[in-house]
């Protein structure tokens, strides 16, 4: 897996000194719409604005937001076996709401690379296909889990699961939040607003959430050790 | 520019009527609704807002199908006028608008391009005063005396204002922290200092110290990446048992000067976190709790098996369990169904057996907060609510540069915590979860009441006590951001309402005085930003700042909004609110609200009492008629009928089912006798 997670690293290094496009900041006002046509123009205005002001998304951007696709909808097939594995209440409300948020997640990166006309990945949760010396390979991203270990996740159930599943989406969560630290460490990379809040966004729950993880893991052990 | 748009979004108005709003009138609220004719200009665009003024919640919710619109959006409006809605400057649309500080007349709108100050003297007619173009997300503003600060988190923010943003993932040119300009001429701000912090700063607090007339302090909030210690020397996000000057797990405290601004420095870094060892679990209400334990023994009695979980006792599943008796019928040579004997053996070694299942603890067990995202001080009761990652706080901050933690909640509904507002006797608190950070859809039919909302909590000795949870009632689209977010108290006397915002969910007004049971009393909404898909918008704050509700739009500008009586809020109530005058607010530095005597404060007691049958009606009767020609009267007759009417209350207080409310109303009354 570290060695995978320094490829990709090292991939995404080097896909970042070419921009990809988009424009620099523009920063003039603009002339102000007049009353006749007010409602028009000021609509005009803010969507060329917000189009325009974008600072200029570089590969890394892509690349990030393309892989994130991939690495959410594996968390996702993680917990929609909650239910199905005899999981705790705890842990199902978790997996519950690591759904709602990770697929909400990807409509959004799907939107932000629609709305720049880049590649948008299905959400699936297997590796994703990435070029590598010229040639197609397929690489999972930091923290995602191997067929493997996703089939050793599927065959646990009841408090097995809830601990596999934790330990499984610690490592998970981990990986998301390496790929926001390699994305900020990146020259030129989240000058983009949307890209900023959302890696940012991405970076706090998961952040967040691996604490609570770890928690949970904590009491359950220390809890049952004691008995 | 801005008129033209007035002029067409106020094509249907509510009548307003006065002095009457307690239930009696509520047939002539609900008949008093007339349309103004629409402008021959802007007719047919099908932009009407629509508005609705009732004694309940209208049903169905007029929020729900509102038509979509950047600048057009239809409207719905319920128990609220909307004075004014202002475009931002021409060099600030399109761009996100933030946080919002008051300082005299003016109110200080954040942006993602800088800040805005408009004077809203004439809230129907904000006019923009300043527009200070100096890109930086997420622009967080706090004013104090003449000193305004200004947020910087993004990695695009520059030392010298500049719109290009900063590519180097280490350069001298990158300001992330707290940018101090002195407004001492509010047209011209002067840049006179700047505080770089490790990990920039999302948000910030100004902590005005009773005890400490010279200084203002800060505490910088936020959880970005932090520097390199090439770009800002000394920042370093080891963990802290390697590192102790890491800075994570911890908040800055800055100390500003107030006579050398320039001098302003970090001067401590409270660890406030540490040692935070307790899962999130969901603040569990006893009806919950009797549910779940419902569910145990009646597995139980049915010879299910049980085990303790994450300290919850759960039905294991059959799946779980079966394997176990199998192998115990097959230990003792058996076949066939187990046995009873099998199946206390099963449960005997459960325990046991789960432990080697889940292993041993993990490595790291204190995991906490590595951050907050906001800090909510209140220096007159010596408290603040941290909202920390997962974690709601209760801190200590009598010592401004020493924060404590008192207490700690956590509960699994919550995924971010976000932000704190105490109620005025600072014996309850709010906490909001921003879940997906406010550009994500989480007010959707199909999203939990729980989750993206508020938690609501009660003081007690320093503890919290979880009671309830609230969250803007109306479903929203798919294209339509919403989560709970920024709002604050709106001073009607002798209750707990807030005013909150909910970005595309619009503004909501609630009643949080019965602290387990908070209901909507008013609200403003606006179709989504785009029909197609989903765009950023909405409220990111809207406050209360002398009379008004001012709303910064993170797309469309600024709202200003003012209550109208309904049977929630009579017109006395709303005028004893609007008789609280501040000379400054920042809404995070939270301020005792004290209300001055008035003829509308008495009387807003009187029909707080009136609402709850807490006093006779003969009683009020009596009372509003004193009241009354006492307000006519003047010098020492009405001083006389006052302290008459005060002492006439206090002898009806012993037949109140509220006697607390009985004797604020008799305060009250005496104050005003008195000339106070």
């Amino acid at each position: 897996m570290s060695s995978v997670t320094r490829t990709i690293s090292a991939l995404l290094g080097a896909c970042a000194l070419a921009a990809c496009g988009g424009h620099t900041g523009a920063n003039e006002g603009a002339a102000a719409p007049t009353p006749a046509s007010a409602q028009g123009e000021a609509a005009a205005i803010a969507k060329a604005r917000a189009d325009s002001i974008r600072y200029p998304y570089t590969a890394a951007d892509v690349h990030f937001m393309q892989g994130m696709i991939g690495h959410h909808s594996q968390a996702i097939a993680m917990a929609s076996w909650a239910p199905s594995h005899g999981a705790s209440a705890s842990v199902q409300r978790l997996a519950e709401r690591i759904i709602n948020a990770q697929q909400d997640e990807i409509a959004t990166m799907q939107q932000w690379l629609t709305d720049r006309r880049q590649t948008v990945p299905e959400a699936k949760a297997g590796p994703m296909k990435m070029m590598m010396n010229g040639k197609e390979q397929e690489m999972l991203m930091p923290g995602m889990l191997t067929a493997e270990q996703m089939h050793e996740l599927d065959l646990a159930r009841g408090p097995g699961f809830d601990r596999l599943f934790l330990a499984d989406m610690i490592q998970h969560h981990k990986g998301a939040v390496s790929m926001v630290q390699d994305l900020f460490g990146t020259y030129g990379a989240a000058q983009d607003e949307l890209t900023f809040k959302f890696a940012s966004d991405v970076n706090v729950d998961q952040t967040t959430e691996i604490a609570r993880m770890e928690r949970m893991l904590t009491a359950f052990s220390l809890e049952h050790r004691a008995q | 520019m801005a008129s033209v748009f007035r002029a067409r979004r106020q094509v249907v108005r509510a009548t307003v009527v006065r002095r009457s709003a307690l239930p009696i009138a509520v047939g002539l609220l609900l008949t008093g609704a007339c349309a103004h004719s629409t402008p021959s200009a802007m007719a047919g665009d099908g932009a009407s807002p629509k508005v609705s003024m009732s004694a309940t919640a209208p049903n169905p919710d007029p929020r729900v199908g509102l038509k979509a619109g950047l600048m057009d959006a239809q409207e719905a409006v319920w128990n609220l006028h909307v004075l004014s809605r202002t475009q931002p400057s021409p060099k600030f649309m399109g761009i996100t608008n933030s946080d919002l500080a008051f300082t005299g007349p003016y109110a200080i709108q954040g942006s993602y391009a800088g800040y805005q100050v408009w004077d809203i003297s004439n809230p129907s007619h904000p006019a923009l005063k300043t527009a200070y173009y100096c890109p930086a997300s997420q622009s967080d503003v706090s004013v104090y005396k003449n000193l305004l600060f200004v947020s910087g988190e993004g990695l695009t923010g520059r030392i010298d204002c500049g719109g290009e943003g900063v590519k180097d993932t280490v350069s001298k040119e990158r300001l992330r922290g707290l940018r101090i300009f002195d407004i001492s001429d509010i047209s011209n701000p002067k840049n006179v200092g700047n505080v770089q912090t490790c990990r920039g700063s999302h948000t910030h607090t100004a902590l005005v110290d009773p005890k400490d007339p010279d200084n203002v302090y800060i505490y910088i909030s936020g959880s970005s990446r932090v520097r390199s210690p090439n770009e800002l020397p000394g920042c370093s996000s080891a963990d802290p048992n390697e590192d102790p000057n890491s800075a994570l797990f911890r908040i800055e405290v800055i100390k500003v000067p107030l006579a050398h601004p320039e001098q302003a420095a970090i001067v401590s870094s409270p660890r406030i976190f540490n040692d935070l060892t307790k899962p999130a679990r969901h603040g569990e209400s006893e009806v919950d709790k009797a549910e779940s334990a419902k569910e145990v023994a009646e597995a139980k009695a049915k010879g299910g098996f049980t085990a303790t979980i994450f300290g919850e006792e759960q039905v294991l599943p059959s799946r779980f369990v079966k394997p176990m008796l199998d192998s115990a019928v097959k230990a003792r040579g058996g076949t066939g169904e187990p046995t009873a004997a099998d199946s206390a053996a099963v449960r005997a070694a459960i325990p046991g057996m789960i432990a080697k299942m889940i292993g041993p603890p993990p490595a790291n067990p204190n995991a906490g907060p590595t951050q907050c995202h906001d800090i909510t001080v209140y220096p007159e009761i010596g408290l603040a609510g941290g909202a920390c990652e997962g974690y709601g706080l209760l801190l200590d901050i009598s010592d401004p540069a020493h924060p404590k933690r008192l207490d700690a909640a956590s509960d699994s509904n919550f995924s971010y915590w976000h932000s704190a507002t105490f109620n005025n006797d600072g014996t309850k608190v709010l906490f909001s979860d921003e879940w997906g950070g406010g550009g994500q859809t989480k007010c959707r039919a199909t999203d939990k009441h729980e989750w993206g909302a508020d938690a609501l909590f009660t003081i007690d000795n320093d503890k919290l006590k979880f009671q309830s949870y609230y969250k803007m009632p109306a479903p929203q689209t798919k294209f339509e951001n919403c989560v709970a977010h920024n709002g604050s108290l709106v001073p009607i006397p002798g209750r707990d309402v807030m005013i909150q915002s909910w970005y595309q969910g619009g503004l909501s007004v609630f009643d949080w005085t019965d602290v387990a049971h908070p209901k909507e009393i008013a609200f403003f909404d606006r179709g989504p930003v785009d029909s197609t898909r989903m765009a950023s918008g909405g409220s990111w704050s809207v406050y209360w700042y002398n009379g008004v509700m001012v709303s910064s739009e993170i797309s469309r500008g600024l709202d200003v909004v003012e209550l109208t009586p309904s049977a929630f809020i009579s017109q006395n109530e709303i005028d004893a609110a609007k008789s609280v005058k501040w000379d400054y607010l920042n809404v995070q530095g939270q301020r005792k609200i004290v209300w001055p005597p008035s003829f509308a404060l008495s009387g807003a007691y009187l029909d707080q009492l009136e609402r709850s049958h807490g006093l006779a009606a003969d009683k009020i009767a009596a009372a509003r008629a004193a009241l009354k020609s006492a307000e006519k009267a003047s010098g020492s007759a009405r001083s006389t009928a006052l302290t008459q009417l005060a002492s006439q209350i206090d002898a009806d207080a012993s037949g109140s089912s509220d006697g607390a409310k009985v004797q604020k109303l008799s305060e009250s009354v005496k104050a005003l006798a008195a000339g106070e």
